[in-house]
């Protein structure tokens, strides 16, 4: 497998990938010795276990029959001691087996939102390298784990039965951010009545959003759900609303950068933690 | 953002007993490394190319199936090909001690038999990382 452009195998792009995750001078510098290339990114996210690897794993061997594809699979990392259990390869066994697909784990390091610190550096690089689809699974989100929206072209958000009633899917946070819905395990009951209950609930808020059921063992659902992303990512280079989305995704690559070097800079200089405490002790909380 | 080490847990060949590779990933993740679980029943080149699209520093294999020579042989082989024979391999499980010494022989960095205390493998990994990592 040969990719175009100035990293021309896997294991370049693999060793790149390492110093862009850990040094941020040198992620600009190898980013910025690359041109620029168009690509699509479309995220997956959704709760734990709602099967998100392993649709992502169906959807990139699909995507990679004629595109270039990789996958970056977040996971989350420990607040306690930093490490990470990284477990998304054990669902993708068509990508890992797949020549064409490049996989890559990558672990959150602190990041609140669902991706990791270095995500915006990843997914550029990639682009530059050659990369057509980038698919980034975001870590088993909550509620409110949305950054993925500023990343990705098109989110997929995928569902499962038996996470709750109709209220969980009124509320504020993710079911805002998908542009296609997907109820999976549909062979588990209460499938059809959740994807029921969440077009209901995007009428109401007056929105066209595709929800579609999947399984993505047995694969129903998947080619159709596969057609749905492709006509989606053609709209928006018909509508030209692409070039929104790639100058959002230019803008929150600037200041997830800026955030970075205050979280990690800044705030190991002044001791955030020991700031917070001090004025804690002042406002008379911690005494209480 | 600070390196971690990054370690690829792998189940190569076809024994279905994954407790100990999970053992070993857990404590790797509580020493504040960054693992990479493979699953079960792995090929020798899924391996390799999972240590290589991950960029791993290191390689641990979990073979309690008795095929430890041929699927070691193997996968040090086939990291030849791919450019990361530089990487350190560790294999864990059921390895006569004749065996493990022409493992090493062979290249693999250490041989961890049953009863290994967990700390030693991370010990052991931190070691040979730095020792890397100063050349």
């Amino acid at each position: 497998m040969k990719l175009k452009g100035l990293y021309s195998s896997q294991l370049d792009v693999s060793k790149a990938l390492t110093e862009i995750e850990n040094d941020r001078t040198k992620a600009d510098r190898i980013i910025n010795s690359m041109p620029e290339r168009e690509y699509f990114v479309i995220g997956v996210t959704g709760s734990p276990g709602s099967g998100k690897s392993t649709l992502t794993d169906y959807l990139a061997s699909l995507s990679a029959e004629n595109s270039r594809t990789a996958v970056v699979a977040i996971d989350p990392s420990s607040p306690f001691t930093g490490g990470a259990f990284l477990g998304d390869r054990i669902r993708m066994k068509r990508s890992t087996r797949d020549e064409r697909v490049f996989v890559r784990s990558m672990a959150s390091r602190g990041n609140v939102g669902g991706l990791s610190p270095s995500i915006y550096d990843t997914v550029e690089f990639l682009g530059r390298s050659g990369f057509d689809n980038i698919f980034v699974e975001t870590v088993g989100a909550g509620q409110s784990e949305t950054d993925i929206e500023n990343l990705a072209d098109l989110v997929i958000l995928v569902l499962a039965p038996g996470l709750g009633d109709d209220v969980q899917t009124m509320k504020a946070g993710i079911m805002e951010i998908g542009d296609v819905f997907v109820v999976n395990k549909m062979d588990i009951a209460g499938a059809s009545q959740l994807a029921a209950r969440v077009k209901a609930i995007l009428e109401m808020s007056g929105k066209s959003i595709p929800v579609l059921l999947t399984n993505s063992i047995s694969g129903a659902g998947i080619e159709e759900l596969h057609t749905v992303i492709g006509d989606s990512l053609v709209d928006l280079q018909k509508t030209g609303k692409i070039e929104e989305m790639r100058n959002r995704r230019t803008l929150y690559h600037k200041l997830n950068s800026v955030y970075q070097i205050i979280k990690e800079d800044f705030a190991e200089s002044v001791k955030l933690e020991g700031l917070l405490r001090y004025l804690l002790e002042k406002s008379g909380r911690l005494s209480n | 953002m600070m390196k971690r080490i990054k370690v690829l847990v792998a189940k190569p060949g076809l024994d279905g007993h994954d407790r100990g590779a999970k053992v070993v990933s857990m404590a790797l993740r509580d020493a504040g490394m960054e693992v990479i679980y493979t699953g079960l029943r792995q090929s020798p080149a899924e391996v390799v190319k999972a240590a290589l699209q991950e960029d791993v520093d290191v390689i641990g294999l979990s073979i309690l199936s008795g095929a430890h020579m041929k699927i070691c042989e193997r996968i040090l082989s086939l990291m030849k090909d791919a450019g990361i024979s530089d990487k350190p391999v560790f294999v864990g499980g059921i390895i006569p001690e004749d065996d493990a010494q022409e493992l090493k022989k062979a290249g693999i960095f250490q041989v961890f038999g049953p009863g290994t205390p967990l700390k030693d493998i991370v010990s052991s990994i931190k070691e040979i990382y730095e020792a890397q990592r100063t050349v």
